[in-house]
């Protein structure tokens, strides 16, 4: 008798703490749900005419900025991190040279951001002398997404089978070869789709960019002569990207007219953002998935 | 025919050389980081005199901001107890939410998990601090001050806590759900097989086997929420003072770096004071990841 009521309140106790574990897994999505919803109405709420316009009332410059930056960034962090991601599968033995570059990976993506953004800060504009400029936030960004692109890249090309390996350098080709023409081509969705994420990051990234890429933008946009500072592709040019502009909008938000809806409205691309760049990189993934079925 | 293998040989060469020095990059860039912030940081104390006690224990921080002369007082101690403070209550709040996340993820009902807790944990991580900060302020500030009667309009330690919580659940789930995961099916097995609910299996056998895994995600969470910076600096007040309870406001390091390094003579004791706070969020950061090797290398092998 004794024994049947321990195991009924033992089946209870499952039963109730199941319920708990639905309770939490669906507060989680609700409270996501709630978030993005909650920031996509109110930044569309508080639309006003002009906001999107290219001048000091919109947010133009700054999505441009934002976009640019991630470019400018990207265009140095890709090559880098992938070329250190293949040595790291393809080249480098088991040892401790190996060991010191997946800890100093390991380190470099455990920085918190604001201390990336000091030493930028120091190299890339004290040391320079140059003013705050879009290159140096850039380069501040890269600093953030090598990591990533590196592991990445190392996990991509370590899941490809050997045969892959085997079947080419048995055709003759060398080991570069055999990268270049056989392993990266074959890895590269998986690639694309952690550089979309880090893309992601870049784009919502500011305590970085704080004393980088400067807190103005002052752009001339029927000027393209590159060498001008107003002109909008001159990466030497300070520009304030869109998550900066936020919080921007906060520290000095009561001198801006429209500040509390230009912030709405900046969260709410940035949110947008973030849907936008997870949903392409989960097509992507699932798109991989399929065709290593084979359909 | 030798020439043409002789310059594919140089070509070989080349490409491995070029992508060993970008690996190569990788440990020069941290090395270079850890450098620069050891000489700016260690300025405080060899330039301007001041003990690592002072800045680590003291509470007085009146530094002067004209290069070349000090004499003023560098105590971060409020810094340090504000961080502390904001990441313990995330920490608090944070661990058994996503430790039961995980345990959802894994085990209580993976396919749903996988079909919209997964892609949710990864949207949270994808939105952008300023964008959690500005939500803290316009939402949860107001909300603290409303029902709680906070003092200061709701700018707190509560505050921080909450939106660094939301921010560092997704690391804590995911690791922790993988180390769930990776467990052979037998020790569920042993466990259900022997009578045990599911819950008694969770909380007796498979939670237990998973710590190292789980004590990683609740380390790296630590970690993410020490160097959090905007987020936190929107919601907690920015008050140089010691917090009297959680609805109190206070500051911490990397809000205080954000918000005085630029106003600061570059190379002065208020400067380099800063400095010296980041060279401790770094040494922090390092810790935590010194801490995981150390879980890791303790790890049993089932």
């Amino acid at each position: 008798m004794n024994e049947r009521s321990t195991h009924a309140r033992s089946r209870g106790v499952d039963h109730f703490m199941t319920g708990i574990f639905y309770i939490v897994g669906g507060s989680a999505i609700l409270l996501l749900l709630v978030l993005a919803t909650y920031i996509v109405i109110k930044g569309i709420r508080s639309y006003y005419p002009g906001v999107m316009g290219f001048t000091d009332a919109g947010i133009g410059n700054q999505l441009f900025n934002t976009v640019y930056l991630v470019v400018l960034s990207l265009i140095v962090s890709v090559p880098l991190g992938m070329a250190a991601g293949t040595y790291l599968s393809e080249y480098a033995k088991q040892g401790k040279l190996t060991e010191i570059i997946t800890m100093s990976i390991e380190a470099l993506s455990s920085l918190p951001s604001i201390v990336i953004g000091l030493f930028g800060y120091l190299v890339f504009i004290l040391m320079t002398g140059a003013q705050s400029n879009l290159l140096a936030g850039a380069m501040v960004v890269t600093i953030l997404s090598i990591p990533q692109i590196t592991s990445t890249t190392r996990d991509a090309l370590r899941a490809l089978p050997d045969d892959y390996r085997t079947g080419s350098v048995g055709l003759g080709a060398s080991t570069f070869q055999t990268i270049w023409h056989v392993l990266i081509p074959a890895c590269i969705p998986r690639v694309v789709t952690g550089i979309i994420l880090v893309a992601g990051r870049g784009f919502g990234e500011a305590a970085a960019l704080l004393y980088t890429t400067g807190q103005s933008t002052i752009i001339d946009w029927s000027n393209w002569n590159l060498a001008s500072s107003t002109c909008p592709l001159n990466p030497l040019r300070p520009g304030e990207t869109l998550a900066l502009h936020v919080w921007m909008m906060r520290t000095e938000g009561s001198v801006v007219q429209h500040s509390t809806e230009i912030a709405n409205i900046s969260s709410m691309i940035l949110v947008i953002a973030v849907l936008v760049f997870n949903l392409a990189a989960r097509l992507l993934s699932a798109r991989i998935v399929k065709k290593n079925r084979g359909a | 025919m030798t020439n043409k293998a002789a310059s594919r040989q140089r070509k070989e060469k080349a490409c491995k050389t070029l992508v060993m020095l970008c690996g190569l990059l990788i440990i020069a860039l941290v090395i270079v980081i850890a450098l620069f912030l050891v000489v700016n940081g260690s300025g405080t104390f060899i330039q301007y005199h001041h003990s690592v006690f002072e800045f680590l224990f003291s509470s007085d921080w009146d530094p002067s901001d004209t290069p070349g002369v000090g004499g003023g007082k560098v105590g971060a101690l409020i810094y340090i107890v504000g961080t502390i403070y904001t990441c313990a209550l995330a920490l608090l709040i944070a661990v058994p939410f996503s430790l039961a996340a995980a345990i959802f993820l894994s085990e209580i009902s993976p396919k749903f998990g996988a079909r919209f807790l997964q892609p949710a944990i990864e949207i949270f991580v994808g939105i952008p601090s300023v964008v959690y900060g500005w939500v803290g302020m316009t939402v949860l500030v107001p909300f603290i001050a409303k029902k709680f009667h906070a003092p200061m309009g709701g700018y707190s330690v509560l505050a921080a806590g909450i939106v660094l919580a939301i921010m560092i659940m997704p690391t804590i789930t995911t690791l922790s759900a993988d180390a769930l995961r990776s467990l052979p099916p037998r020790c569920k097995m042993g466990a259900l097989g022997m009578g045990a609910t599911r819950w008694q299996a969770i909380y007796t056998v498979q939670v237990p086997m998973a710590k190292s895994g789980v004590i990683t995600g609740v380390i790296l969470g630590l970690s993410r929420a020490l160097g959090e910076t905007l987020a936190v600096a929107m919601v907690i007040g920015k008050t140089r003072a010691f917090p009297k309870g959680i609805l109190y406001p206070t500051n911490n390091l990397t809000a205080a770096i954000a918000a005085d390094m630029g106003n600061t003579a570059n190379g002065s004791e208020y400067n380099l004071a800063l400095w010296s706070m980041a060279l401790l969020l770094l040494i922090l950061s390092l810790i935590c990841i010194a801490l995981i090797h150390l879980t890791l290398k303790k790890k049993k092998e089932y």
